[in-house]
């Protein structure tokens, strides 16, 4: 649980973060949006203190922020940024290793962990541990960024823009490797972005800023139906609406009974890529299938359009 | 038509010749057929008489090293392949090394004392092509540090057996060595002395104030332009204003005149020589730090590194590369500058090369410069090896 209360930074006469107060719930993403400019990386920044704020209060588990010496405070939160920033003359293993060495975990249980990390994050241990970052394709180098903010086991991972670099496809690849990561570990992911299909895709709640002020925060849907200020539904995309709602929902949430033909759909799939399949297949319904293969039930075409429209 | 085929023509021919072969064929044959060979004096300091290649030595040999030549000139000319260039430089090189010390010997009469022989143009230019022809090779054959260290390994080997071998004995530069055999070696330890403690020192103090440098910004311009005017002074120049101070504390400080501080002798040397080194090595740190992305210093710092973590384990690491190219230009430019400190009686080198110039001996200046040269050609082979290894730059981003 990460609590932010009244929290300002000024440059000068520069306002930068204006008196911004959210919590986020433990093991979800909240994805913070907003022009560039807005003051949404330095709201990121404060909170492992990258940025001292002017005034106001960060509290992580219910104990202020600034109650730990900066660099032991960062040294128990995941932190991962554009480009990666790996080390360019550390070996992959060397770079992920970085922070459990300077907490001063044995060679044995760094070696272990890098191992894990190396595996889940799917680059195979005796291939990459010993190469460097610059022998490394983009997604890779970024992986590796990942793999390296997580090996203290933090309970809080701070990303800045992290897929900016990398090309659309990888990109989508490493959102969805993301939330199963996230997933897997329980972690509470906190992230940056300006690109609002990834802020839709990733958010459990979204925080959209405007000139250093959180002009809205909440869930991806409530965002589209009732946008707080003309900023969050031009952000948003008036046109985009229907699709941004749909692409927020899972097909199990609007499965009914029945019988229906044509390639069944699976229940976590969102309901955009349902629509869009069933476009495609010219159906009224499709069948839905659970991850087990069995079958569910249907979905039809009707439902979605009133999910779409904000009818449900 | 007929005009066409006359421009087409040395077009083709080109075609096949090595653009940097047609200088070095053009050179090492000029030097082999048209100037003096060496150079024949009656006794030490009298004017020369030049003496072409074959007049020069024995007939067999003069043939035979003018073969040579003509065999590398055309090697130079026509054959591509980098290892047989490279090869062909070296065995011209030995054989060139050869046929002086043979001139030399067959040159002096026997039991004359007086009688001088030393290198004249003609062998200085084709010693010139030669490592022209070498130099070219082993730049195309772009070899790996190691390799270029044992290249320079062989070299030394061979340079010391010809010298070992009593084959030069009876060129006039070894004379004058063996005459002075003695102070030879300790002006040579001096010349070290000078030269790489200099460096050693300005690291020691350079490399943190470059640091500071970069860190404090206030003081970046202050410092970099200070030590820029000192880079300017003329060594003579700084070594007169050393003088004064220098010379008040070896006399009012206690126990400073014993360590050797004093307004004249190695003292100023050294300091100017430190001062001169200053600015490569500030400037190359600030400029090495400063290369650092700012994605990894971020970064560094965002997962948890105190300042002092980041800059011994991040951005020092990745400076390095650069920091020692400001090394590598401080070892070559002090131990050329080192010479002079023999002005002011710092010893070195220095002082072959004036007392030659006071006696307008040149086969002296050239036992000062000789060893100048090739301790400098050395100390930046070595350090360009030890920059490019991937010893210090590993994995460094391209």
């Amino acid at each position: 649980m990460i609590e932010i209360e009244g929290l300002t930074k000024r440059y000068g006469e520069a306002t930068v973060v204006d008196n911004v107060s959210l919590a986020v719930q433990p093991q979800s993403v909240t994805v913070i949006v907003g022009t560039s400019g807005s003051g949404k990386t330095t709201l990121l920044r404060m909170i492992n203190r990258l940025v001292e704020p002017t005034s106001g209060l960060i509290r992580i588990d219910g104990r202020n922020v600034l109650d730990l010496p900066g660099f032991e405070l960062r040294r128990s939160i995941g932190y991962a940024i554009q480009g990666h920033g790996l080390f360019p003359h550390r070996t992959v293993a060397q770079n992920i290793a970085t922070v459990p060495e300077l907490l001063g975990w044995d060679r044995q249980r760094v070696s272990a962990k890098v191992h894990e990390l190396l595996t889940l994050f799917q680059l195979d241990p005796k291939l990459y541990a010993d190469r460097f970052p610059s022998e490394l394709s983009g997604g890779q180098q970024q992986r590796v960024g990942v793999a390296r903010a997580l090996a203290a086991e933090p309970n809080i991972l701070l990303m800045d823009e992290p897929f900016g670099a990398l090309d659309p496809i990888i990109r989508a690849k490493a959102q969805e490797d993301l939330l199963a990561i996230q997933k897997k570990l329980g972690v509470t992911i906190v992230l940056v972005t300006h690109d609002m299909d990834e802020a839709f895709f990733l958010a459990d709640r979204i925080a959209v800023m405007d000139k250093g002020k959180v002009v809205q925060y909440g869930p991806p849907a409530e965002l589209v139906l009732n946008p707080a200020t003309p900023f969050v539904r031009t952000l948003i995309g008036e046109r985009e609406r229907p699709l941004r709602l749909l692409s927020v929902a899972t097909v199990s949430e609007i499965v009914e009974p029945g019988e229906a033909e044509g390639e069944p759909l699976t229940g976590s799939l969102s309901q955009r890529d349902a629509l869009s399949a069933m476009l495609w297949a010219g159906r009224d319904s499709l069948p839905v299938v659970g991850t087990d293969g069995q079958k569910i039930g249907r979905i039809r075409r009707e439902t979605l359009l009133q999910q779409a429209a904000g009818r449900s | 038509m007929q005009s066409e085929s006359a421009i087409l023509k040395p077009q083709n021919v080109t075609r096949h010749v090595d653009k940097v072969g047609v200088l070095i064929c053009g050179l090492l044959l000029y030097a082999a057929l048209v100037p003096p060979f060496v150079s024949f004096r009656a006794n030490r300091i009298v004017q020369g008489e030049g003496r072409f290649l074959l007049d020069s030595m024995p007939p067999p040999v003069g043939y035979g090293l003018i073969g040579i030549i003509i065999l590398a000139a055309a090697v130079a000319l026509f054959v591509a392949n980098t290892k047989v260039r490279l090869a062909t430089a070296f065995a011209a090189l030995v054989a060139l090394a050869v046929a002086v010390g043979l001139s030399a010997s067959s040159l002096i009469p026997p039991e004359n004392t007086y009688a001088r022989v030393s290198a004249a143009s003609g062998f200085w230019l084709l010693l010139a092509g030669l490592v022209v022809l070498a130099t070219d090779a082993i730049a195309r054959l772009d070899p790996k540090p190691l390799t270029r260290l044992i290249l320079l390994a062989v070299s030394l080997l061979l340079l010391s057996a010809f010298l070992l071998s009593g084959l030069w004995k009876d060129l006039s530069i070894m004379k004058e060595y063996q005459s002075r055999s003695d102070i030879f070696w300790t002006e040579a330890q001096r010349h070290l002395q000078l030269a790489l403690g200099s460096v050693f020192a300005a690291m020691l103090a350079g490399i943190p104030l470059g640091v500071l440098c970069f860190k404090v910004e206030r003081i970046r311009a202050a410092m970099l332009n200070s030590l820029n005017i000192i880079q300017t002074i003329p060594s003579i120049a700084l070594f007169g204003l050393l003088i004064a101070p220098l010379g008040w504390i070896g006399t009012h400080v206690p126990g400073a005149s014993q360590i050797g501080i004093r307004g004249i002798g190695a003292a100023p040397a050294f300091v100017a020589l430190f001062l001169y080194s200053l600015l490569p090595i500030v400037s190359n740190t600030v400029v090495g730090l400063a290369g650092v992305s700012p994605a990894v210093r971020d970064a560094a710092r965002g997962i948890g590194m105190t300042g002092r973590q980041s800059l011994f384990k991040v951005e020092f690491p990745l400076a390095l590369p650069i920091i020692l190219t400001g090394i590598r230009i401080v070892m070559v430019q002090n131990i050329g500058l080192a010479t002079i400190a023999a002005l002011i009686g710092g010893g070195g080198f220095g002082v072959f090369v004036f007392q030659g110039i006071g006696q307008t001996a040149m086969d002296l200046v050239l036992l000062g410069t000789i060893p100048t040269v090739i301790l400098g050609f050395a100390a930046a082979i070595l350090l360009d090896a030890l920059i490019d290894s991937k010893l210090l730059s590993r994995g460094k981003a391209r």
